[in-house]
């Protein structure tokens, strides 16, 4: 999908976690994107992640990194 | 099969625990204090005669037919208005009695029209009843005197003679047989509480008036029918009942309108709704109801229903009528064919919101199992999903907390976001009720809703620019605890207390006061700190919210904030207090609980948990998919991408009410099968490849969930009009599929339910039947459900207190879109306007209006009623506009409920960061003077006009 919707998606979750501070708000965001994502998000994000991840934030960039060694998705069709 | 007749008790009934005995017709009467003796004796089975009074309004003494005598007690007292005592011995029948009754109804009799034989409420008149229960036989006066019942008296003109009004599309008001026993007048004000009617002149002129001398259309009146419910005489009678006649047999329901989820008796002759009438034992409405579940169900038998499937290759050929199994075998084929072409995670389905919790399990299932992926949504999605998210996180449900009887113990409401006269109007009149006894109530809302300002009702409102929410929550919240208002003890018991402590010093910043926000939200700091006492220290406090509240890129952390203000205060876990979400359609609750979300099961139980997951995969004899699926905003961004290709939806209308109608188009008309089933070639059938006919509510059993958890029967009255109920439909669909689903009736569904989740653990169609309803949780602790949630604590365990800081929506207004659009409901329409549309309620309601605030409109030159071009950054669309003070500078509104005027044209694809929910609320629009349609509109309609032929059928052969 779209990684600039994605993206903005990310952010979003990671904005609403921003004030719970840093120790918290990383697992807060993988744990938000780990439980409502569909695969396709995830490995869109993951794709961009390792393409650099421009335009993440920095909370976010650090969730998605934790989560995705812990993520096995089916390949994509 | 007979007629429900409900035992009308004379007055209501007393709620004092105290109880009294006396003595009526020499039999011992045991009730509670401050019981009408008339209630008493109708307790003990005897009727005292009675004209005026009805147990759905307070006493009045009018009619002096109830009379009785009491021993030792000079006179004749009218048993209605006369109370019990102990020891009182009463007696219902003597010879003074007698005369003095058979006197009365000479009177009456006297002034009334003798057409019984021909009358609408011949089989259904009080009056009559009377008359035969005095033995009257004769009227000495005669019917030549002075009288409202003849146009003409001896040649002349009958000035006392007054026509029929049959202004409303509903009842007809017929003077001329109206007895002025004024439980009209009555029933507007304490049932309904709109203070409509009212009774002009005195003595012999006495009338009943809609407002001034009006027509019953021109009038305040909002058609909720509790006068022509209270009326004892054909005086106000259902139009349909002067058309076909008496009901016959009658059968306890559901209305399938929005989540109050009131019970009505369907009053039917063969398979024919003669009316629908409020169920007195229905414990969400308590006998009453609005103009749409009473009267708007004419669109079950609309024209426009399709009753046979259809199919086409593309959306540009014209609709072909074929069989059941043709059209499931196309779609089964099609759908397969997809999987194989994009992969299985390529095609999903919607559930309904309107459907039966076991229609709505039933799709969740065939896409789960048969589909092999999570990709189903509901239309939650674009309402209360940020509730769902919201309420589990900080209290462990995703549900309200109370039942609607609790509001009769509130002593302060608030209400964020929502419109009840409008959208929940039976709930609105119940809690208008306990407003007129004396609690206070706290509107915040944009808008000047009929909420804020109606007959004995003020509230003190707190009108806010949309999109700030969270700051106004967040001030609260600052006031209650730097003010020390806090509610210590609850929260140490309760709450995890680092987490609020927490939370504490975060409200407490100072750029959280009311002062600090008032710039962004607009609200009045002092009004804001004295809504924040109100509601701490006022008593039982009760939040109840809308979709103004969930319906924003910042809806789910709003919902937060209103779960900490209940917990700071401790107004949860009883009678009278609560965070209650007032849910949109009449099974959206339902369809949450059923697991339509693509992350859980039934039961809100994530599709990643193994133990759960691996039940499911038990009973159903199949491997389930452990990752979420799509939601819906996230199917048209995958449609658009090419990898979301089909689609199978259940009575949702997702091209009319999901934002940005032309990224929706973009995705619909990129997907290669577009499968809906619903009752009418709706917007979204424009771009579909399989059309399923639907069956309406009345055609089917089932079960509905309110605003309340409340678990109610939906009952079959009539046989499907398109030969199969909608879970009939999705069997054969999964079965062309090749996923069989073997069920013979919904009660087998919802055993299914129960054993598969744990909250509905005791419901069955045995115990609906037998409580009339139920509330989950439902189960071994519980075995009569629950009313009320998070009683010795919270289902979670602790109550969990989040910090919510406030961020402003990316939709913003700038010189090019000065304005913040945002969106609501009327009374007359519902939703999409798919079912009111297709009713007489268009007589309130045929158009949508864009509310503008006079100095707006007088910049830009617009006058009331002109047409105005409406353009935000997502598209444009015109409508009238209609000039009031409701609204704000700086804000307009306007209502859905017409696909001409397309409101989501405007509506952009901002969503709640948790859930996706539609950020509807908040749209930055600029507004001009404009001719008519925009070329979207008339494009729009040239191509639905073009998608809705449907091919004649071949000659047979």
């Amino acid at each position: 999908m779209s990684p600039d919707r994605l993206i903005y998606m990310a952010n979003q979750i990671g904005t609403f976690f921003r004030s719970q501070g840093h120790d918290k708000a990383v697992p807060g965001i993988a744990d938000h994107i780990k439980k409502f994502w569909d695969p396709r998000m995830k490995r869109a994000i993951f794709a961009h992640l390792d393409a650099g991840g421009v335009g993440l934030e920095p909370n976010v960039r650090e969730a998605l990194t934790s989560l995705k060694p812990a993520t096995s998705l089916p390949a994509a069709p | 099969m007979s007629l429900i007749e409900e035992i009308d008790f004379g007055t209501p009934r007393s709620k004092s625990e105290t109880m009294v005995m006396l003595t009526i017709d020499g039999n011992q009467v045991t009730v509670p204090e401050g019981t009408s003796i008339m209630r008493a004796a109708m307790d003990a089975g005897h009727q005292i005669p009675k004209l005026c009074a009805t147990d759905m309004v307070d006493a009045f003494g009018s009619c002096r037919l109830c009379v009785v005598e009491i021993e030792g007690r000079a006179g004749t007292p009218a048993s209605c208005t006369t109370p019990v005592m102990p020891g009182l011995v009463v007696h219902t029948q003597s010879e003074r009695l007698k005369k003095l009754r058979k006197g009365v109804m000479e009177l009456y009799i006297s002034d009334h029209p003798l057409d019984c034989l021909t009358c609408g409420a011949n089989g259904d008149c009080e009056l009559q009843d009377m008359a035969g229960a005095v033995g009257l036989r004769d009227v000495r006066y005669g019917y030549e005197g002075e009288n409202h019942v003849f146009a003409k008296s001896n040649g002349e003109i009958n000035a006392a003679w007054m026509p029929k009004d049959e202004s409303n599309p509903y009842f007809t008001y017929d003077p001329s047989k109206c007895i002025v026993c004024s439980r009209c007048v009555r029933a507007c004000e304490e049932v309904q509480g709109t203070f409509a009617l009212t009774i002009s002149g005195r003595g012999f002129d006495s009338r009943v008036s809609p407002g001034m001398s009006e027509s019953f259309l021109g009038s305040e009146c909002v058609s909720c029918g509790a006068c022509v419910q209270a009326c004892p005489t054909a005086t106000l009678t259902e139009k349909s009942v002067i058309e076909i006649g008496q009901p016959e047999h009658s059968v306890v329901t559901t209305c399938a309108y929005c989540g109050v989820g009131c019970t009505f008796k369907a009053e039917m002759r063969g398979e024919e709704v003669v009316r629908m009438v409020p169920y007195k034992d229905g414990k969400a409405n308590r006998g009453h109801s609005c103009v749409k579940g009473r009267f708007a169900w004419g669109y079950t038998n609309h024209k426009e229903r399709i009753l046979r499937p259809m199919i086409r290759e593309r959306i540009e050929d014209p609709w072909r009528e074929v069989s059941w199994d043709e059209a499931f075998s196309f779609a089964a084929d099609r759908m397969r064919g997809i999987q194989t072409k994009y992969g299985r995670d390529a095609i999903g389905g919607i559930t309904s919101s309107r459907c039966t919790n076991e229609e709505t399990y039933l799709v969740q299932k065939l896409i789960r199992a048969g589909f092999g992926n999570n990709n189903v949504d509901t239309c939650a999605r674009v309402c209360h999903s940020p509730t769902g998210y919201g309420l589990s996180t900080t209290f462990g449900t995703s549900a309200g907390t109370q039942d609607f009887d609790s509001v009769e113990d509130t002593d302060v409401v608030v209400i964020i976001g929502a419109n009840p006269a409008s959208a929940h109007p039976v709930f609105a009149s119940r809690l208008k009720k306990r407003l007129r006894q004396g609690a206070k109530l706290i509107v915040i809302d944009p808008r000047r809703t009929e909420m804020v300002e109606s007959p004995h009702v003020k509230a003190l409102h707190l009108p806010l620019m949309p999109g700030t929410n969270v700051a106004v929550m967040t001030a609260l919240a600052h006031v209650i605890v730097t003010e020390g208002l806090a509610n210590e003890v609850f929260v140490r018991e309760r709450c995890d207390w680092s987490e609020f402590e927490e939370w504490a010093a975060f409200v407490s910043q100072t750029n959280n006061s009311p002062e600090a926000t008032a710039i962004l939200t607009g609200v009045n700091p002092k009004e804001l700190r004295e809504a924040a006492r109100i509601y701490a220290t006022g008593g039982n406090g009760a939040i109840y919210y809308g979709l103004g509240v969930t319906e924003h890129s910042q809806g789910s952390t709003t919902v937060i904030a209103i779960a900490n203000l209940a917990m700071v205060t401790g107004n949860i876990g009883r009678s009278g207090v609560g965070v209650n979400p007032l849910r949109g359609q009449n099974n959206v609750q339902g369809s949450c609980d059923m697991g339509s979300f693509p992350h859980e099961l039934p039961g809100y139980r994530h599709i990643a948990g193994d133990a759960v997951r691996e039940q499911f995969e038990a009973l159903w004899n199949v491997k389930l998919n452990p990752e979420p699926g799509l939601r819906i905003p996230n199917m048209f961004d995958a449609a658009v991408e090419g990898t979301f290709m089909g689609i199978y939806v259940q009575g949702e209308d997702i091209l009319q009410s999901d934002p940005n109608t032309k990224h929706v188009v973009a995705a619909l008309s990129a997907m290669e099968c577009v499968i809906v089933h619903d009752l009418f070639l709706n917007e979204t059938a424009n771009y579909a490849h399989v059309f399923l006919p639907g069956s309406s509510f009345l055609e089917k059993d089932g079960t509905f969930t309110n605003a309340e958890r409340r678990i109610q029967r939906v009952r079959k009255v009539m046989t499907p009009k398109n030969g199969l109920a909608d879970w009939e439909v999705t069997i054969g669909l999964a079965k062309a599929m090749g996923f069989e689903m073997n069920y013979s009736h919904p009660s087998e569904i919802m055993d299914e339910i129960a054993a598969l989740t744990p909250t509905f653990a005791g419901v069955s169609y045995a115990k609906l039947d037998e409580l009339g309803s139920v509330q989950w949780p439902c189960n071994e602790e519980a075995p009569e459900g629950t009313p009320v949630m998070h009683i010795d604590g919270f289902v979670r365990g602790k109550g969990k207190f989040v910090v919510t800081e406030y961020i402003a929506t990316d939709e913003r207004t700038g010189p090019r879109y000065p304005l913040l659009l945002t969106t609501g409901r009327i009374l007359s329409q519902y939703n999409v306007g798919a079912q009111t549309r297709r009713t007489e309620n268009v007589v309130w309601h045929a158009e949508d209006r864009l509310e503008i605030h006079p100095h707006d409109a007088e910049q830009r030159g617009v006058r009331d009623g002109d047409w105005v071009r409406l353009k935000s950054r997502a598209g444009e669309t015109t409508l009238r506009a209609e000039i009031t003070d409701r609204v704000a500078p700086g804000v307009v509104y306007t209502t859905f409920h017409h696909p001409d005027t397309q409101a989501n044209v405007i509506t952009t694809d901002y969503s709640d960061w948790a859930t996706n929910c539609p950020e509807y609320k908040v749209t930055a629009v600029q507004i001009s003077p404009s001719n008519g349609p925009s070329d979207w509109q008339k494009a729009y309609d040239a191509q639905a006009r073009h998608s809705r032929r449907i091919a004649p059928a071949e000659a047979a052969e």
